[in-house]
């Protein structure tokens, strides 16, 4: 019954003192916040972590919701300015996300992931390695597009840019993604392709 | 030495030849990839469906008619369903009841609208407004109309001679000053009120 519930009937008992409810919020987008937040952040434990922090943040801002965007796109604006933050803290330069120290520590993964790279056993595995390899920017970019279901209007309010520049950005991280396919898992995009 | 210095002209020419050629080329590489890439993100706007009803037909027609479109589509599509397929990252079992463990602590805060007072905006606003206006109808009073001359009335004012101590030091004018400071006390005082009144709440 209460699974059926939308976002908007949840987050209206809830701000009426229905604390329990907000459990369906959780367990609806955890596996979104979590996969989001391990796009910036490395290693689970830090990311289990400030994914709590997250769902903590966004139930006491929850009467800010005025319902004008999707829950989910409110949400994963806490989800990008926590993750901003906890870099921030970090004492990483995020400055840019796409700048070229992220780029930097990110090419000195490249090579674990190409020695791995046998381990890559399934489609999926092998593109969700391919997302780690990017840069923070574009794989956020498109995880919002492809997993958290987002418009391209809804991923403008949550990075603050104007649609039509996250076309362009979606364009070219696609563009970097399937050069790291090309380049890290030739083999198996031979044999899906072969398929 | 004549033989030597032909040798280098002929080499040099002959670098300049193939120079140019590599010019040649680049720029047909360059108008290549160019072409790549807008026929890549045409063939991305028509997977995501962003393409118009004209747009839609011109490109179905290409993918039909041309080998090049037809290969790089496929290709693009293929990359584009496993891009869907991707799983999500899963959390501990436990994450939930962390989460709700943790909110148990706390209070849904109260919206921003609701405790940015817009009365306590509008009193500073009208506070500052006051004072403008008081200090502008204090300073016109002060002007001695009559005794221009002239048809500019500002141009009779010889800044340097005002005697501005004349301005601060009148009784009217501290009167107002010290309404003004009073008047901006008690509206901090009640901003100052209000933010102990909502952290009282949060704590409780």
């Amino acid at each position: 019954m209460q699974g059926s519930l939308t976002d908007t009937e949840i987050i209206s008992r809830v701000l009426k003192g229905e604390q329990p409810l907000f459990a369906n919020l959780v367990e609806r987008y955890q596996n979104y916040v979590f996969t989001l937040v391990l796009r910036f952040v490395e290693g689970r434990e830090d990311a289990e972590e400030l994914s709590q922090d997250i769902f903590v943040k966004a139930y006491r801002s929850l009467a800010d919701f005025r319902g004008e965007s999707k829950f989910s796109t409110w949400l994963y604006t806490i989800v990008r300015t926590s993750c901003i933050t906890f870099l921030r803290k970090r004492k990483l330069d995020t400055t840019s996300i796409d700048n070229e120290k992220t780029y930097l520590q990110l090419e000195s993964q490249e090579s674990n992931f190409k020695a791995n790279s046998i381990e890559a056993k399934s489609r999926q595995a092998m593109v969700n390695q391919a997302i780690n390899l990017l840069s923070p920017g574009d794989a956020q970019l498109i995880t919002l597009f492809y997993k958290g279901e987002q418009t391209l209007e809804e991923i403008g309010t949550i990075i603050g840019i104007d649609p039509n520049t996250v076309k362009v950005k979606l364009h070219r991280a696609r563009q970097r993604l399937r050069e790291k396919m090309e380049k890290y898992f030739s083999h198996e995009v031979r044999d899906i392709q072969g398929e | 030495m004549r033989y030597g210095i032909f040798r280098g002209n002929k080499k040099l020419t002959g670098q300049i030849d193939n120079w140019s050629e590599l010019c040649v080329n680049n720029q047909i590489i360059s108008h290549h990839m160019q072409e790549k890439q807008t026929m890549e993100e045409r063939l991305w706007d028509f997977i995501d469906g962003l393409s118009d009803a004209e747009e839609k037909s011109a490109i179905q027609k290409l993918i039909e008619e041309n080998l090049e479109w037809k290969r790089a589509y496929h290709e693009l599509l293929e990359a584009h369903q496993l891009l869907h397929q991707t799983d999500l990252e899963q959390p501990s079992m436990r994450f939930t009841r962390n989460v709700m463990e943790e909110i148990a602590k706390y209070k849904v805060a109260p919206a921003t609208s609701t405790y940015i007072n817009k009365k306590i905006i509008w009193g500073i606003g009208g506070f500052f407004l006051i004072m403008i206006v008081g200090f502008l109808i204090y300073g016109f009073s002060q002007i001695n109309w009559t005794a221009a001359s002239g048809n500019d009335p500002l141009s009779q004012v010889n800044v340097d001679k005002l005697n501005w101590s004349r301005f601060f030091s009148s009784t009217y004018t501290n009167i107002f000053m010290m309404i003004n400071v009073i008047l901006g006390l008690v509206l901090l005082d009640l901003y100052l009120h209000r933010k102990k009144e909502k952290a009282r709440e949060e704590v409780s």
